[in-house]
């Protein structure tokens, strides 16, 4: 199942709708990190809000694409970690420490708007 | 399963992540292997649900070193089985190089 990716000015927001198989998170990343270079982007969302398992891989593969697009100067905003998703991630022992998170699209809207501004 | 086993939202969730790391272990490391769920019932009234996942692969030869965090020899973040052991109440493994491995955990109703 493939994620659409939106293009929202200088933002892409990628809305993950249904449980992914490792093959289709790999195939986001790639297609992510070509859009960011295609479009210049200088900032990514990443909308969880669907995803009712996160494991290892899931997270690996995130913070991949985070490091991946930050290395190519845009940041990274994982947005809608369920609550029962954060309890389960935290148990396993996943934090994705490197990638900011908020709690929905327009809090990571507002975040990456504030650190554009910031630069500026 | 879970939910309908009594099991709440967020213990499914814990026992669905679980699943999933006992389910890519076997892919990653056996290539194929079986996970079986079960209800059970312990000695003192309480219920709960049986996870065997199985597999006839290589086998583990530290199980030691297999169940700490940050240990992988798949290169993956090493969070696999510790990870599950913390997310269940009850974890066991048996598992000898060339002979494959089962982990069998449970989780109880609260």
């Amino acid at each position: 199942m493939q994620v659409p990716i939106l293009k929202q000015g200088g933002v892409l927001i990628a809305t993950i709708q249904a449980a992914l198989s490792d093959a289709d998170l790999l195939e986001l990343r790639t297609a992510l990190v070509q859009q960011v270079v295609r479009y210049r982007s200088s900032g990514v969302i990443v909308d969880v809000t669907a995803m009712d398992v996160m494991d290892s891989f899931a997270s690996r593969t995130l913070l991949e694409i985070s490091r991946m697009i930050r290395l190519r100067g845009a940041a990274t905003v994982i947005v809608g970690i369920q609550p029962e998703v954060a309890f389960a991630m935290v148990q396993l022992g996943l934090t994705l420490e490197d990638i900011p998170t908020a709690l929905d699209l327009e809090e990571g809207l507002a975040y990456l708007q504030q650190k554009a501004r910031s630069i500026n | 399963m879970a939910l309908r086993a009594g099991f709440s939202m967020s213990e499914a969730t814990l026992i669905a992540t679980a699943i999933s790391e006992l389910a890519r272990n076997i892919v990653s490391y056996a290539n194929q292997g079986s996970v079986t769920l079960r209800p059970v019932h312990g000695s003192n009234g309480t219920t709960g649900l049986t996870i065997v996942a199985s597999d006839s692969g290589p086998g583990i030869t530290d199980l030691t070193l297999a169940l700490r965090d940050g240990y992988s020899s798949s290169g993956g973040l090493g969070l696999g089985l510790p990870g599950v052991r913390r997310l269940m109440d009850e974890f066991d493994i048996v598992s000898s190089s060339g002979s494959g491995t089962t982990v069998t955990v449970t989780k109880w109703l609260p």
